[in-house]
C-alpha cells in the first residue's frame, strides 16, 4: 500500500509540474495551451541533446542535472517569447475557444518541427536517472530519482505560490487574473504580464520535459499524450487556480497509480472518469470562483 | 439552383462510385464519412459549442457496426448503417442529459473526458483486440450478397443517397424554429431564455443529433476502410474533426463536405511526398483560416457566386 502511494505521489509531482504551468498561463491570460504538450516534448528533446554532448564531451555525468536545468531555461526563454509576441499577442480578445483552437495549431506546428530538428528515432539520457542510485522501502528498491522528482514539484510549487502571493510582481499579476481592463487602467503593463507569465509557463513544460527525459525513450508523439493529462488534472482542480493544480495533480496520480495496482486496464479509464465525476459535481472544477453572468 | 447543383455534384459522385480507380473511392467514402462527423459539428458550432470529442461517437458507431459484423454474426451493411447512430444517440441521449448544461471551453473539455474514456477502454480491451483494433469483412446489403471487390463501392454510393438526404433534412432543420434559436443560443442564451426559448432543450437536440451523425460517419468509415481501431475515439482524431469544421467554415451545410474532400487528398498527396511536414501543414491553414478567413472556405464559394 506505501508502495502505491509513493508511486503515486511520484507521478502527481510529475504531473503538478505540467499543470502548474497551464493553469497559470490560463489563469493570467484566459488560454487552455494546447501547444504545453509540445513545449514538454522540446524540453525532454532538449535536455536529451545537451546532456547527451555532455557526456559525448568527457565531463562528469553528474553535470547532466545542470544540462537538465539549461533545457528548462532554453525552451522557456526561447519558445515562451517566441509564441507570445509573434503569434498569440495578435489574438487577444478573441473567444476562449477559438485561442484553444490556435493553440491546437501550434500544438501541430510544433510537432513536425520536433520531427525535423530530431528525426523520428528515439533519444536516451539515462545517466541523471542512474547517478544518484537507490534506495528501499521494505522489500522495494525505488532509484532516487523519484525524490529528484518530488523535492522539484514541492519546491516549484512553493516557490510559484511565494511569488504569487507575497512578491510585487506576483500582486500585479493576481491583480491582472482578476480584472485585466481594470489593471491596466491602474498602469499595470499588462502586455508585460503575459509575456512574462507565457515565458513562465513554457519553462514549467519544459521543466516536466527535461525532468522526464532521463526516464523515458524521447520520441516523436510524447506530448500527445501528456496533454491531454494534465488539461484532466487543471481542469479537476479548476483552472487558473495553483492550489486546485496540486489537489488534481495528487487526485489523479493517486488514483492512477491505485488502478495500476489493482485494476490495470482501466490505468487511462478512471483518470478521466475522476474528470469526468468532478465536472459533474463542480462544473468548474474543485477550486473555481463563482462568477457574474453577464447579459 | 444550389440544390440542383448539390443534387448534380451528389450524382456524378454516384456515377464515380462505379468507374473511379479503387484508391478515389476509398478516398471519397471516406472524406464522405469525415463529413458526415463534421455536418454534426457544423450544427453544434452553429449553437455556439465546439466540441473536442466527437471522436467518442465516431468510434462507437465505428465500433458498434463492426461489433455486429465481427461477434452478432449480422455482417449486413444496411444493419451496420443503422445500428452505429442508433448507439451514438443512445449514449448522447444519456451523456447530453449532463453535457447540455455546460458551455465553451468546459464543453469542450468534458466532451473531451468522455472520448478519452472511451479510448481508455477500448485501449485495456484485450477481447476487442486492444490498440489494433479488428478487421471488419461485410459483403451483404439489406439481404442481398455483393460481388468480392464490388462492395466498397456500392457502399460508397449508398453513402452518396444517405449523406444527400441527411445534409437536406439538416438544412431545413437550421431553418426551421429549432435552426434559427440555435444560432440565437451562439449569439447570446441567456437573452433566448428570457423570450421564453428552453436553451437547454434545443441544445440537447443538436448535440445527440450530432451524436448520431458522428456514429452514422463511424459505420461508414468501418465499411470504407474494413478495420477500427481505438485511434477512432483518440483526442487527435475529435482534433482533426474540428479543423475540417474550421476549414469549411459553418456557412453552408456543404461546407464539411468540401472540406472533407479537400483534407482528405492533401493528406493523401502529404503521406506521399511529405509525410514530416503533414501536421505543421495542417497548423499554419488552421492559423491562416482564423486570420484571414475566420468564415471558412466556404466564404470563398460565397463571394465567387455573388
Amino acid at each position: 500500500m506505501a508502495a502505491v502511494l509513493f508511486d503515486g505521489i511520484v507521478y502527481s509531482s510529475w504531473l503538478f509540474l505540467m499543470a502548474a504551468g497551464l493553469t497559470l498561463i490560463y489563469g493570467v491570460m484566459r488560454i487552455l495551451n494546447i501547444a504545453h504538450g509540445s513545449l514538454y516534448a522540446l524540453g525532454a528533446y532538449t535536455a536529451a541533446t545537451l546532456g547527451g554532448a555532455w557526456i559525448a564531451a568527457g565531463y562528469a555525468p553528474a553535470g547532466t542535472f545542470a544540462m537538465l536545468a539549461a533545457a528548462m531555461l532554453l525552451v522557456g526563454a526561447v519558445m515562451g517569447p517566441l509564441i507570445e509576441r509573434g503569434l498569440l499577442k495578435w489574438m487577444y480578445g478573441k473567444d476562449e475557444i477559438v485561442l484553444l483552437l490556435i493553440t491546437y495549431a501550434v500544438f501541430l506546428i510544433l510537432e513536425d518541427v520536433i520531427k525535423l530538428v530530431w528525426g523520428v528515432e528515439s533519444k536516451m539520457l539515462p545517466e541523471p536517472y542512474a547517478l544518484p542510485g537507490n534506495f528501499q522501502i521494505g522489500t522495494l528498491v525505488y532509484p532516487v530519482y523519484n525524490l529528484v522528482l518530488i523535492a522539484v514539484a514541492v519546491v516549484t510549487g512553493a516557490a510559484l505560490s511565494w511569488a504569487l502571493y507575497a512578491t510585487r510582481q506576483g500582486k500585479l499579476l493576481l491583480a491582472v487574473i482578476h480584472d485585466r481592463e481594470m489593471s491596466a487602467a491602474m498602469g499595470i503593463n499588462v502586455d508585460r504580464v503575459y509575456l512574462i507569465t507565457f515565458t513562465l509557463g513554457a519553462m514549467l513544460a519544459g521543466l516536466g520535459g527535461a525532468l522526464t527525459a532521463p526516464m523515458i525513450a524521447v520520441s516523436p508523439g510524447i506530448g500527445v499524450e501528456v496533454i491531454v493529462l494534465s488539461f484532466a488534472v487543471v481542469v479537476i482542480g479548476g483552472l487558473g487556480s495553483l492550489g486546485g493544480a496540486a489537489l488534481g495533480a495528487l487526485m489523479v496520480g493517486i488514483v492512477r497509480s491505485v488502478a495500476v495496482r489493482y485494476w490495470p486496464e482501466g490505468e487511462l479509464f478512471i483518470v478521466f472518469f475522476v474528470m469526468a465525476l468532478v465536472l459533474i459535481a463542480r462544473p468548474k472544477g474543485l477550486f473555481s470562483a463563482p462568477e457574474a453572468r453577464k447579459i | 439552383m444550389k440544390q440542383a447543383l448539390l443534387a448534380g455534384i451528389a450524382f456524378i459522385l454516384f456515377i464515380a462510385a462505379a468507374w473511379a480507380p479503387q484508391w478515389l473511392v476509398f478516398l471519397l467514402a471516406l472524406a464522405l464519412a469525415k463529413g458526415l462527423v463534421v455536418l454534426g459539428l457544423l450544427l453544434l458550432m452553429r449553437t455556439g459549442l465546439v466540441s473536442f470529442g466527437q471522436g467518442l461517437y465516431f468510434g462507437l458507431g465505428a465500433y458498434a457496426a463492426a461489433l455486429l459484423a465481427h461477434r452478432g454474426g449480422l455482417a449486413d451493411a444496411a444493419l451496420m448503417i443503422v445500428a452505429g447512430p442508433a448507439c451514438a444517440a443512445a449514449v448522447a441521449a444519456i451523456l447530453g442529459l449532463l453535457l447540455a448544461r455546460y458551455r465553451e471551453i468546459f464543453f469542450a473539455m468534458l466532451s473531451l473526458a468522455f472520448s478519452m474514456i472511451l479510448y481508455g477502454l477500448l485501449v485495456k480491451s484485450s477481447t476487442l483486440g486492444s490498440t489494433d483494433g479488428f478487421h471488419v469483412q461485410v459483403r451483404q446489403l439489406a439481404g442481398l450478397a455483393l460481388a468480392a471487390g464490388a462492395e466498397r463501392r456500392v457502399f460508397f454510393a449508398v453513402s452518396v443517397v444517405v449523406a444527400f438526404i441527411l445534409t437536406w433534412v439538416l438544412h431545413r432543420y437550421l431553418a426551421s424554429h429549432w435552426g434559427r434559436v440555435s444560432t440565437a443560443i451562439r449569439d447570446n442564451e441567456l437573452r433566448v431564455e428570457y423570450l421564453g426559448a428552453s436553451v437547454y432543450r434545443v441544445v440537447y437536440a443538436n448535440y445527440v443529433i450530432a451524436a448520431a451523425l458522428a456514429g452514422l460517419g463511424g459505420a461508414f468509415a468501418a465499411l470504407a476502410v474494413g478495420h477500427v481501431d481505438p485511434e477512432t475515439t483518440y483526442w487527435t482524431t475529435s482534433g482533426e474533426f474540428v479543423f475540417i469544421a474550421i476549414l469549411g467554415g459553418t456557412g453552408n451545410v456543404a461546407a464539411p463536405f468540401l472540406s472533407a474532400a479537400i483534407f482528405e487528398a492533401l493528406r493523401t498527396v502529404a503521406a506521399q511526398y511529405a509525410p514530416n511536414v503533414w501536421q505543421m501543414a495542417l497548423g499554419v491553414a488552421m492559423l491562416a483560416i482564423i486570420m484571414f478567413l475566420p468564415g471558412g472556405l466556404w466564404t470563398l464559394v460565397r463571394k465567387r457566386a455573388s
